[in-house]
């Protein structure tokens, strides 16, 4: 290929930023975990923040997000990443804190420390990657997990009438007060990446202006778990988790919240 | 007269998941017979035409992609 294009001047995408680290990923192969790490310490790495920026790693296949992200990340018991960051924020008031959660760690096991530091409105950013399954034991049915869906615990699918419907903890914590920028993104395609890019680079700037939580879905893929090659996990994301998990922002700040039940309207 | 752009790709990080075969807007890159250090067959480019557009690193997961661009030519200065 053409030798002059190679130098610095040129490069238009780096892959070795300085905030992630030279580990090579160990997720399996079409991972959207591995999208996720890069496009979060990118904005880090935009924003030259990587002095000041705190992250939480979770339990799960994300485990080891401490070997990727060149920043310092404390690991959390499991669930309790939230409640981990909070401390981690209200001691170091003037660092960036993040935490980075699977839908086993946010959705499950940790719905309670989830949803009270966000009604606490903490000055955190959280990052949600819903593969709606539990990528790291094994497939096993989260609650995130479609209707229908085969997991090594529900071969037959979800049945909704015995386990349940999927839990769209992203609606549900959108209507504390203490939320203020609550958006739903994915790794899909390029576009969804660039959005995504956006989405976190403006949830950082929140949180310098100390407004409160700022909670980030991102639907990704697990092709080991789903059974399926990469690229049909792309086609499934888009016509079978899209139905029920929406892109799109839901909380944005200055804008009518989704449920406002006057006392009129109750009466 | 088209860019002229390339992707460098980092083969022992490439998984073969063939996510950036799927995003390249001029289907430029493809599998290759090669094998990496750890088994995975990778991905190469075949194309002449790559006009960088990111796409193909934008979803690699394994961050093993980057891309270079020829920079777009200064405007001559008119008089």
């Amino acid at each position: 290929m053409e030798q002059f294009l190679i130098n610095p001047e040129c490069l238009v995408y780096d892959n070795h930023i300085e905030t992630l680290s030279s580990t090579p990923f160990h997720y399996c192969p079409g991972c959207g975990h591995g999208v996720a790490h890069k496009v979060l310490m990118e904005v880090i790495h935009e924003l030259g923040i990587q002095e000041d920026t705190i992250g939480v790693a979770p339990v799960g296949c994300s485990v080891f997000a401490y070997h990727y992200m060149n920043v310092d990340m404390q690991e959390a018991a499991h669930g309790r990443a939230c409640a981990v960051a909070t401390g981690i924020k209200r001691v170091l008031p003037e660092k960036y804190v993040f935490s980075y959660q699977g839908d086993g760690d946010l959705a499950a096991i940790g719905t309670a420390e989830t949803v009270h530091a966000i009604n606490r409105g903490e000055n955190i950013l959280i990052m949600f990657i819903n593969n709606a399954i539990y990528g790291m034991t094994g497939g096993q049915m989260a609650p995130t997990t479609m209707p229908g869906q085969k997991t090594s615990t529900s071969p037959y699918g979800r049945d909704v009438l015995s386990m349940g419907n999927p839990l769209k903890i992203t609606e549900m914590i959108a209507q504390l007060p203490g939320a203020y920028y609550v958006t739903r993104q994915s790794v899909h395609t390029p576009k969804a990446v660039r959005v995504l890019k956006k989405a976190i680079l403006k949830a950082f700037q929140y949180q310098k202006e100390k407004k409160g939580t700022c909670f980030i879905e991102v639907v990704s893929n697990c092709p080991s778990g789903w059974k399926m090659t990469p690229v049909d996990t792309i086609s499934y994301i888009e016509n079978e988790m899209f139905k029920f998990f929406p892109p799109g922002d839901i909380k944005v700040p200055d804008a009518k919240p989704l449920v406002t039940v006057t006392a009129e309207q109750e009466n | 007269m088209p860019v002229k752009a390339t992707v460098i790709i980092d083969t022992e990080l490439c998984k073969g998941c063939e996510l950036c075969v799927m995003a390249c807007p001029v289907k430029g890159l493809q599998l290759s017979d090669r094998f990496n250090l750890k088994g995975y067959r990778v991905v190469e480019l075949y194309t002449e035409n790559c006009t960088g557009c990111v796409n193909c690193a934008l979803v690699c997961p394994d961050a093993a992609i980057a891309v270079y661009r020829e920079k777009k030519p200064q405007k001559a200065q008119t008089a």
